[in-house]
Parts: structure tokens; C-alpha cells; sequence
């Protein structure tokens, strides 16, 4: 019961400290001071406040499809599981849910960015979408490699602290390569650099910012808080695989877990501090190398 | 072809000619001219219109130069009906100059392909509205358009892009601007007077120094004044300066288009002390109230030159720091490299002038061609790079920078002593003036004429973007859409110096 508490604990209130992280780790390479690690949950509450313009061509769907985004994102985060509990949720084949929790959410952020019928909201759709049928395969070959190495169907026994440790040799070498696919399918879907670039302000190169221009106030917050979480959850399913190699057991679980979120935060800020982004006609290349990368690590584990 | 010396009258840079040394040609001796002189690689700086007495009958003028040969022609022709033979098909790069005289002048150029407003629309009812009018489309079902401003994310100046697209791939862009009109030759008429110069000075405003010298420039020619040695060689560093804060800010905001955060945030801030630097020489940042006709609104000391001089050096490497990261990151060369891609070819058909220019491979800049100031003692070279693109026009950028900072240094090391007082005379009667003078960004020419009584009845101004727009709806063709910003910024125009 107390896990379930904590659990709940910190996937409500940890997310939005980790773009923080991110940020502040840029302004540092920068060479400047930044903004607050806690800018973001002064930023939600702000627009929590404000009142809201909607365009009038936009119909329910617009308003609507935050708050469908943000519950998918939460339901995600009660499968995974934190520390050394298994998840709130789990069930056979809670994986699928999972990924296909995201596939709704990204439905509704398209549909009401199309709804508002802007040239601008249109393009980053069609740009969600065609990335977004990339990033599936990586994660369900992923996801394969972890069912076929603890022969577990549901996400918490799949990313269980310690169970690495049982596996045959030579599956770490999957493990690794996986973790590398997973870490471009994070950075992909959580719109970072070099995929997208969160901070930039033209429309005309955004991907997932685009497409949510026309939200302001209540909605768009809600749309920040659920960016967060899903940096979070996601973030998480790749910490889980890599603390699944050390052998930790115990209540130490939930500080390894919540600092492995902060070191992952500090790594996307490097990445985004060193390297440009992508040329968009180049970014399929770096998709498909994230479904390489899981792919072969399930085809080195047949072998 | 020796006749087109002939029917073309030679004027030197920053000089002043009678009117009447300039005969007034025949309207095809006139067109068959200028074409001819297009073909032996002459450029058009300045093409226009002025009225005169008569309601039906407009002078039109040309400026051109010969950047081989360092020479500028003047020629006039008079039209009198509604309308006049439009070039554009023969002679691409002087298309948007025959719109401006249709607007301006209500000419029509017989024979235009393209005939819209540049500026403003004005019809008899409503006010003076910008000049968005019919743009061209691709039909299709495959085919979107995306319209893009004028109001735009960010701070940058209002302007209108229609892009036409299929999927992510740009087929056709056209750019519609005026959205900055404030009408800035029609207000110079009569003139000089007190408003002249505070006009110059926010021509454009981030070439504030170009544009001031190169009027300051015409009303020295036109009253037989010059700068003192001293004024002319610190006039040169307050154009330098301009070049090196525009273009390492420049660089930064390449550097951001792409992501690249550390010289983003170090460029943003070395702009910074370099308009500091500027504002060190004359007490404005971006150099106004510095530049008079004949002088200088401030003079400088010589422990003001050391402290200028030791943060110059400081600057020099920290510049180097941060640039140097840009060309030695792959993930932003793969950016900049076959992206925006603006041929010599190209970029010869539609006049482009400036760092864009040299950026293509064409060996234009006014500092070597027409040189004028301290230029004519202190030789520049023209930095070129061939490939014509975003990287081209990114490396051009730290070329001039390194060349610039060697130049302040080596002129603030020997400056010449003398008063830099400026002093004034009756401007000549019905005459003719040009300067030419290379702006940060390119070539900007002025042309004065002036009248009975000595004043302006015509000041044409031409910013370098009035050349450069159309190359960038060249060069984003068949491009990503998205990366349209990033060539947009490496050519960074000025939509005040093209609304006026």
C-alpha cells in the first residue's frame, strides 16, 4: 500500500523537475546561470491561472484532446513500475496498453492540432505521425527482447531490478543494445534534440511544438505537465532495463531509480549541448537505426 | 561594344556631376544599353524614376557598375506616356526595380512577367496598405501553402512568405514585404535639413553607419567637402565594427537554428561587446549621431583608443573560441553544407550583391571594387567561397570577420591626427551624386539629385536586401521547408532597408 502511495507520489509531482535538469545542464554548457531547476511547475501553475483563447474553428476535440493525452500519459505511469515494487497496474501483456496508451494520446495531440486547420499545425502532424510509425517497431522489438529474457508478460516482471543477473551470458550485450535504441526512441518521443528542438520559435522546424501553438493557458499547461510525465515514463522503462543489471534489492531501489531519472536528464542535456539538430529528411535514418539496434539485439539473442 | 561608354556617361564613386552632362537617351537606345551592359557583366545598383514638371513625363535613371573594371555608369532616359519596356525577361535582376517604378510612378513596364506592388498598395479610397496581392499558386492535390507572417514568432520584422509545398519540399516561395514603409525618400525630397540625417540613420537600422556614410558621402561631394584623414580612417572603423557585430551575431543565430547552443549563446554575447565597442568610439551603440558630412559628431582620445584596442585583442580570441566550434561539429556542418543552395549563375542573373554574393563565388565587394573613405588607402581583399550555401555564406561571415578585427587593429595603432569638426557648404546646383558603399550585408547606393536650388529633388536609396530578397525565394527551392529559417537567416535581409 505504501508503495502504491509513493508511487503515485512521484509520478504527480517528480516529472516536471527533470526538463529542469535538462535546462539547467544546457545553461551550463552555455556558459550561463539559466532558469530554476523548478521553472517548469512556476510555468504549469502560471497557466493554471490564465484564461484561455480557443479559435472558432476548432471544435471539441481541440479542448478536449489535452486532458486525454495527460490521463493516457498517467495510466502509462501506473504500468511502470518505480523502485522495488511492481507497477499500481499490471496484467499479461500490459506492455501493449502501454505502448498503444501512447498511440491514443497521439492520436487526440493530431487531431486537434488538424483541427484548428493551421498550415503550420498540419505539417507537424504529418511529421508526429510519419516518426511515429518509426518509433513503434524499436520499442515493441524492445519489448520482445525483454519478454524472451525473463519470460515475463507484463512490464514489471519485464523490468525487474536484478533479474539481469539470471540471464545467460552474451544477453548483455542485448541488453546494451537495446538501451541504445531506447535512448533514441526517448529522445524522438519526448521531441528533443536531435530529433526536435523544444526550445526553438520557428514554426516552420518544430515537430510536437507545432502542433500545439493555438493551446493556451489551462490547456497548454496541462500539455506541459503531460510533456513532462511522458519524458518520465518513458525515461523510466530505460532506467528500470539499466538498474535491472545491478543486483539491487530494498528500499535503495526507489534512490537509485529517482537519481538514474536525474543522471538520464543530465544526459539529454549534454546531447542537446553538444550536437545540432537533425536535417528533418534525416531524422528517418536515425529512427531506423534506433529499430536496428533493437531488432538485432533480439536477432543476437536467437542465436 | 565600345559604344556603351559612349551612351552611358562614367561617374567616379562619391563624386558629383553636372545634369546636363548626362545626355538624355532615346528609350530603346536607352533599354538596348543597359542590356548590353549586363551581358559585359555590368550590375544595376540603382534603377528609378523621377518626376518632373510635365504630368505625363518621368526621367528614369541607372546606375551601373563595373565591378571588374571599377567604374560607374550613369544614364537617364524620358518617358512620356503610361508606360515604358520592361527588361525583367532579358534581365532578371532588374525586375523588382521596374515594380518600384510602377508603383512609385504609375508606369506601366510593358512586358513585366511579375507585375505586383513591392511596397504599398494605394488606391483612391482606402489608405496606404501593404503590398500583399495575388501570389502565385501550384494547383494540386498533392500541393499545400503555408503562409508565414508578417507577424512571426520572436522579435524579427514584420514580412509575409507564401510558401507552395509539396509534402515537406518547397516548389515555389514568394516573399511579399512594405509591412515597414514609412516613406523615407518621399520624405528626403527638398532636403538636406535637419530630419536628413536622423532619416540615414535608421534607414536600416542595424547598418546604421553604412547608411550614414554613404549619405554623408553624397553631401560631401555635393559641397565640395571631405573628412580629414582622421575622420575617414575612424569613420572606417565605426563600418567595421557594424560588419563585425552584425556578423558574429549572425553566426550565433545560425548556430540556434540548428540547436547548437554554445555559440549561440557566446555570439549573442560577443554582438554584444562589439556594439559595446562602438559605443566606446561615439557613445552610441550602433554608431548614431557618429557620422557627419565632412566630420564627425565626436572625437576620440587617445586613452580611449587603448582601452578599445585592449578589448578588441580580449574579443579577438574569445571569438575565435566560439566560432571555431561551429566548423569543427559535424552535426552543424551537415546542417550547413548543400543547404540553400544559391549558384554563381544564379546569383549573377538576379544582381546579388554582399556576402551572399561572395558566398556564390562572385568577387563583389564595394571595399575593393568601388573603394571610397579609408578604403582607397587600405586595401581589402574579397573573401569568396564557391559552394553557394548556408555554410558558404556562414564561413564568407568569419572570413570578414578575422579581416575586419585586423583592420581596426592595425588603423587604431596608426591613427592620424587633425580635426574631425565637421564643416558645412551650399550643396551644387542641378547635379548628380552617387556613393557606393559596402554595408554589412552588401553593396548600399545612394544617388542625390538635386535641383534649382540646390536640393534634393530626388534621393534614391538602395539597401543591399533591395537586390538579395529574391535570391532567398531562389535559394529555398526545392529545399526542405524546414530548413527555410536557416536560410533565411544566412541571408539575413533587412526589411526596413527594402520597405524604406
Amino acid at each position: 500500500m505504501i508503495q502504491i502511495f509513493i508511487h503515485l507520489l512521484v509520478l504527480l509531482i517528480f516529472p516536471p523537475l527533470l526538463p529542469g535538469v535538462v535546462n539547467k545542464t544546457k545553461a551550463l554548457f552555455a556558459g550561463r546561470t539559466g532558469a530554476p531547476f523548478f521553472q517548469l511547475y512556476y510555468d504549469i501553475f502560471k497557466l493554471m491561472k490564465k484564461g484561455m483563447v480557443i479559435s472558432s474553428t476548432t471544435t471539441w476535440v481541440f479542448t478536449v484532446a489535452p486532458v486525454i493525452t495527460l490521463s493516457c500519459v498517467l495510466i502509462a505511469g501506473l504500468i511502470i513500475p518505480i523502485g522495488n515494487a511492481p507497477s499500481c497496474i499490471f496484467f499479461t501483456g500490459d506492455f501493449l496498453v502501454f505502448t498503444y496508451l501512447f498511440g491514443l494520446a497521439r492520436f487526440f495531440t493530431t487531431a486537434a492540432a488538424l483541427d484548428t486547420g493551421s498550415a503550420f499545425e498540419g505539417m507537424g502532424s504529418s511529421r508526429e505521425v510519419t516518426f511515429a510509425s518509426l518509433i513503434e517497431p524499436a520499442l515493441f522489438f524492445a519489448f520482445i527482447v525483454l519478454v524472451k529474457l525473463t519470460g515475463s508478460l507484463n512490464l514489471s516482471g519485464m523490468v525487474k531490478a536484478g533479474s539481469a543477473i539470471q540471464y545467460h551470458t552474451g544477453s548483455i550485450a542485448s541488453l546494451v543494445m537495446i538501451i541504445l535504441g531506447l535512448y533514441i526512441l526517448f529522445l524522438a518521443e519526448n521531441s528533443r534534440i536531435p530529433v526536435d528542438d523544444p526550445n526553438t520559435h520557428l514554426e516552420l522546424t518544430m515537430i510536437h511544438e507545432v502542433m500545439v501553438l493555438d493551446h493556451s493557458g489551462p490547456l497548454l499547461g496541462i500539455i506541459e505537465y503531460a510533456s513532462a510525465m511522458k519524458f518520465f515514463v518513458i525515461g523510466s522503462i530505460l532506467i528500470n532495463i539499466v538498474i535491472s543489471i545491478f543486483s539491487i534489492t530494498g528500499w535503495i531501489n526507489y534512490i537509485v531509480f529517482i537519481a538514474g531519472m536525474l543522471i538520464l536528464s543530465f544526459v539529454v542535456g549534454v546531447t542537446e549541448s553538444i550536437m545540432a539538430r537533425l536535417k528533418m529528411s534525416r531524422v528517418p535514418s536515425l529512427l531506423i537505426s534506433s529499430i536496428l539496434l533493437c531488432g538485432s539485439s533480439f536477432i543476437i539473442l536467437l542465436r | 561594344m565600345a559604344a556603351i561608354n559612349h551612351t552611358f556617361t562614367p561617374i567616379n564613386n562619391t563624386s558629383a556631376i553636372p545634369l546636363e552632362k548626362i545626355p538624355v537617351l532615346a528609350v530603346d537606345d536607352f533599354m538596348q544599353s543597359i542590356l548590353k551592359s549586363v551581358q559585359k557583366s555590368h550590375r544595376i545598383s540603382s534603377y528609378f524614376g523621377v518626376a518632373t514638371d510635365k504630368i505625363d513625363t518621368t526621367l528614369l535613371y541607372v546606375i551601373l557598375s563595373d565591378d571588374d573594371e571599377n567604374r560607374l555608369f550613369v544614364g537617364r532616359t524620358e518617358i512620356t506616356g503610361g508606360s515604358f519596356p520592361s527588361l525583367t525577361a532579358l534581365c532578371p535582376q532588374i525586375h523588382l526595380f521596374e515594380r518600384e517604378i510602377a508603383e512609385q510612378f504609375g508606369l506601366q513596364p510593358i512586358g513585366h512577367p511579375w507585375l505586383k506592388p513591392v511596397r504599398y498598395t494605394r488606391n483612391k479610397t482606402s489608405p496606404v496598405e501593404p503590398a500583399v496581392g495575388d501570389f502565385y499558386r501550384i494547383d494540386g492535390d498533392q500541393i499545400h501553402e503555408v503562409a508565414v507572417g508578417p507577424v512571426h514568432a520572436g522579435i524579427i520584422e514584420p514580412g509575409h512568405f507564401r510558401f507552395q509545398c509539396n509534402g515537406e519540399k518547397v516548389l515555389h516561395l514568394e516573399i511579399a514585404l512594405g509591412f515597414q514603409h514609412r516613406g523615407i525618400e518621399e520624405a528626403l525630397i527638398g532636403g538636406p535639413d535637419k530630419k536628413t540625417i536622423h532619416y540615414m540613420e535608421t534607414a536600416a537600422g542595424d547598418t546604421t553607419i553604412g547608411h550614414t556614410t554613404t549619405y554623408c558621402q553624397i553631401i560631401e561631394a555635393l559641397s565640395h567637402t571631405k573628412k580629414t584623414a582622421r575622420a575617414q580612417v575612424l569613420s572606417g572603423i565605426a563600418l567595421e565594427l557594424e560588419r563585425l557585430a552584425n556578423h558574429i551575431g549572425d553566426l550565433g543565430a545560425l548556430s540556434g537554428d540548428v540547436g547548437f547552443l554554445p555559440t549561440a549563446s557566446f555570439c549573442g554575447r560577443i554582438r554584444g561587446d562589439f556594439l559595446n565597442c562602438t559605443g566606446l568610439l561615439c557613445g552610441n551603440r550602433f554608431g548614431r549621431g557618429f557620422i557627419k558630412p565632412s566630420g564627425l559628431g565626436s572625437d576620440i582620445d587617445s586613452t580611449t583608443v587603448d582601452t578599445l584596442l585592449k578589448k578588441i585583442i580580449v574579443l579577438t580570441k574569445e571569438t575565435k573560441d566560439a566560432i571555431s566550434l561551429l566548423w569543427s561539429n559535424q552535426s552543424v556542418m551537415a546542417r550547413f553544407e548543400d543547404t540553400g543552395l544559391l549558384t554563381g549563375q544564379q546569383a549573377i542573373e538576379l544582381g546579388v550583391v554582399g556576402v551572399a554574393a561572395r558566398a556564390s563565388g562572385l568577387s563583389r565587394d564595394a571595399r575593393l571594387n568601388h573603394p571610397s573613405g579609408v578604403f582607397r588607402f587600405f586595401q581589402m581583399h574579397t573573401c569568396t567561397v564557391d559552394s553557394g550555401d548556408v555554410f558558404a555564406r556562414a564561413y564568407i561571415r568569419w572570413l570578414e570577420i578575422e579581416q575586419s578585427i585586423d583592420f581596426i587593429i592595425k588603423q587604431l595603432t596608426s591613427l592620424p591626427d587633425g580635426s574631425v569638426t565637421p564643416s558645412s557648404n551650399d550643396l551644387d546646383k542641378n547635379c548628380l551624386s552617387v556613393a557606393i558603399n559596402e554595408g554589412w550585408r552588401g553593396e548600399i547606393c545612394h544617388v542625390a539629385i538635386t535641383g534649382e536650388n540646390g536640393q534634393f529633388v530626388r534621393y534614391k536609396i538602395v539597401d543591399p536586401s533591395f537586390h538579395n530578397w529574391y535570391a532567398l525565394a531562389e535559394a529555398v527551392k526545392n529545399q526542405e521547408i524546414s530548413d527555410f529559417p536557416l536560410c533565411n537567416k544566412s541571408f539575413n535581409l533587412s526589411y526596413c532597408g527594402h520597405d524604406l
